[in-house]
């Protein structure tokens, strides 16, 4: 896909499974809106093929597709009522009156809207005008599901509580759902699939539990959760070299000396008195999050990130010890060298890069 | 404090109208109600109203062909020019002022030279053989002139309207299964509503009260109510009767627009207006 001779999405290869709650992640830019609109229709790709059931669909109109979409913002019709966007779909597929008023009615129930037929757009807040896109889009019984970011403009709370609903209704109905979100906690939430997308390429796909617990590259490392990428050598089959020191790990089938990417995710480094440790190092700094704290301590120069519910004050050495399973090992790639450092850390690098992927894309 | 503030803001408007709005509609009503000999009150100008509706009926015919006219000629253009890009709309958009730039009076007098029995358009015809065409004098020019006149009042807010219709919803539109044609009759004009009921009232207000343009193009079976009541005023010297005939105009338009809005409220469903 290019706009312009840009080229925007890059060897997109996707596979969607029927019933399946399929998630495109990635930051602002990355193409997962240009990839749903190709999807949708409101876009032809420069090069490639959109199948659908076995059948390239590229010339196929958006009116024609037997695909519906949720858009970001609703894009609700503001001369019509609850009933008549709901409606819409329906009257344009000169749908008997009866079976478009059953129908409005089953899916105001299913989206928890009823009694709200004739509200005006305008009267509904920001959880409601989403529930009557989503129901205006699946009143049309479509085979899948487009939501483009749904639930960026709505607060915390009813996120969460949107995202239950979703995923309930995704599975009530049995309709492929493919959702398009910068939100990670979102993606691992609710997804079957979660496909990671920067610059156009897909990263990597798999399961939430697969793309968390083994990240193909530093950037998918931490753009899925918090995550510190030391630089190290495979010397062998479960045994890797950092910091001057062999460490015991799970991973196998790399050159042997090749030079790693190491992850170690925040929350799985245990603490222990300075002596007992692998590593000791300096905490530099201490937040509290509520749940936890996050303690920045210095390995001989190099910050890490540690997520721990003991409280370890500034200044004290401490000394850490890693199980072999703690420790994951990527090949190098792009992005290695980019991500986790904690050298610049602020105590609001969550708000901050998530203001940052609100932007618009 | 600051409701205080804001009625010392707007207090020259509010002296503005009262003075050259509201004491004058007084003075009008005033007019209409006394005899033009005596000065004492009396409902005779109301009961000669009475003679003036056919010319009323013409007015108002006039007016709604031509506003019809101008919205049939300006929505395509609004449509069109609002969706061009940022700098052609803005050139556009000077090119449909421009003509208002020009003295109303002036526009109306070249129309005259243009048609007129030994006018421009009649040379041309004539050296090409083909006749000459009488169309000064004749109703159809005097739509001409007000189509030609008031065209830009419809086509601005049309376009002020279209120009901001969301693509998204254009895009939701097909999303659900609309083809072009249901996309624009679905979506497009009903959202377009407010700007044609604008432009319709931007037409049809003036056009309804224009008296020089009937005076120059049209002929003596077009005449209009404004030309009735300049001629209360200028020739027959019949203040009373004049301000009479402008009290009714004026409830006339209200009630016009009135209705219209009325449509504008209830547009959806193509429902019963109770």
């Amino acid at each position: 896909m290019e706009f312009d001779g840009e080229r925007i999405l890059d060897g997109i290869n996707l596979y969607f499974n029927d019933k399946e709650f399929l998630t495109l992640l990635g930051p602002s830019g990355c193409g997962k809106t240009t990839t749903l609109r190709i999807i949708g229709g409101f876009l032809t790709p420069t090069s490639g093929r959109v199948l659908f059931d076995g059948k390239c669909i590229n010339d196929v109109p958006a009116y024609e597709r037997q695909i519906n979409t949720v858009f970001q913002r609703y894009a609700l019709f503001p001369h019509l009522d609850v009933y008549g966007n709901i409606a819409f779909g329906l009257k344009v597929a000169k749908l008997p009156k009866e079976e478009i008023q059953k129908r409005v009615q089953d899916i105001l129930s299913v989206v928890g809207l009823t009694g709200f037929e004739h509200r005006s757009i305008d009267s509904l807040s920001g959880g409601q005008q989403q529930r009557v896109a989503i129901a205006r889009a699946l009143v049309n019984r479509p085979k899948v599901l487009l939501l483009d970011e749904p639930l960026a403009a709505l607060d915390l709370r009813l996120r969460k509580d949107m995202q239950n609903e979703l995923k309930r209704i995704q599975q009530a109905m049995g309709i492929t759902f493919i959702y398009v979100t910068h939100d990670q906690e979102e993606a691992l939430s609710m997804s079957d699939t979660v496909v990671v997308m920067d610059k156009g390429r897909i990263q990597q796909i798999g399961k939430p539990e697969d793309i968390y617990n083994e990240p193909k590259n530093a950037f998918v490392a931490d753009f899925i959760g918090e995550s510190n990428i030391l630089d190290g050598i495979m010397l062998s089959d479960y045994k890797v070299k950092f910091f001057g020191r062999v460490f015991d790990c799970v991973d196998a089938g790399f050159a042997p000396n090749e030079p790693v990417d190491v992850v170690i995710r925040p929350e799985d480094i245990d603490f222990v008195p300075a002596g007992e440790g692998h590593l000791v190092g300096t905490v530099t700094s201490v937040t509290f999050k509520g749940l936890n704290y996050d303690i920045i301590v210095d390995f001989r120069g190099f910050k890490w990130l540690i997520q721990t519910t003991d409280y370890h004050s500034e200044g004290e050495t401490v000394g850490i010890r890693l199980n072999p399973e703690d420790i994951h090992i990527m090949h190098k790639s792009e992005y290695s060298g980019m991500f986790g450092d904690y050298s610049s850390y602020s105590a609001e690098y969550d708000e901050l890069t998530e203001d940052a992927d609100n932007e618009e894309e | 404090m600051k409701k205080n503030k804001s009625i010392l803001l707007s207090g020259p408007y509010i002296l503005w109208m009262l003075l050259f709005t509201l004491i004058p509609l007084g003075v009008m009503g005033y007019y209409a109600l006394t005899d033009p000999d005596t000065g004492a009150f009396t409902l005779n100008n109301l009961r000669d109203l009475g003679l003036f509706l056919p010319t009323l009926g013409t007015s108002v015919w006039y007016s709604i062909v031509s506003a019809i006219i101008c919205l049939g000629l300006g929505y395509p253009v609004a449509y069109f020019i609002a969706h061009r890009s940022p700098v052609t709309q803005k050139i556009l958009y000077m090119l449909i002022m421009l003509p208002m730039c020009m003295s109303f009076l002036l526009r109306t007098l070249a129309w005259v030279g243009l048609l007129e029995t030994n006018g421009i358009i009649n040379v041309l015809l004539g050296k090409l053989g083909m006749g000459t065409v009488e169309i000064i004098g004749t109703s159809g020019a005097v739509i001409l002139g007000m189509v030609y006149n008031y065209l830009p009042y419809m086509i601005l807010p049309l376009y002020a309207i279209i120009v901001k219709i969301d693509n998204r919803l254009i895009e939701a539109a097909e999303d659900l299964g609309c083809n072009g044609t249901q996309v624009f009759c679905r979506v497009i004009l009903p959202l377009s509503m407010p700007g044609i009921l604008s432009g319709i009232t931007m037409v049809f207000v003036p056009a309804v009260s224009t008296f020089y343009i009937s005076q120059k193009l049209g002929g003596a079976e077009t005449m209009l109510i404004g030309d009735v009541i300049e001629k209360q005023f200028k020739t027959s010297n019949n203040p009373n009767m004049g301000a009479a005939l402008s009290l009714l105009l004026m409830l006339m338009v209200l009630v016009c627009t009135g209705i219209m809005n009325r449509f504008g409220g209830e547009d959806e469903e193509g429902g019963v207006v109770v």
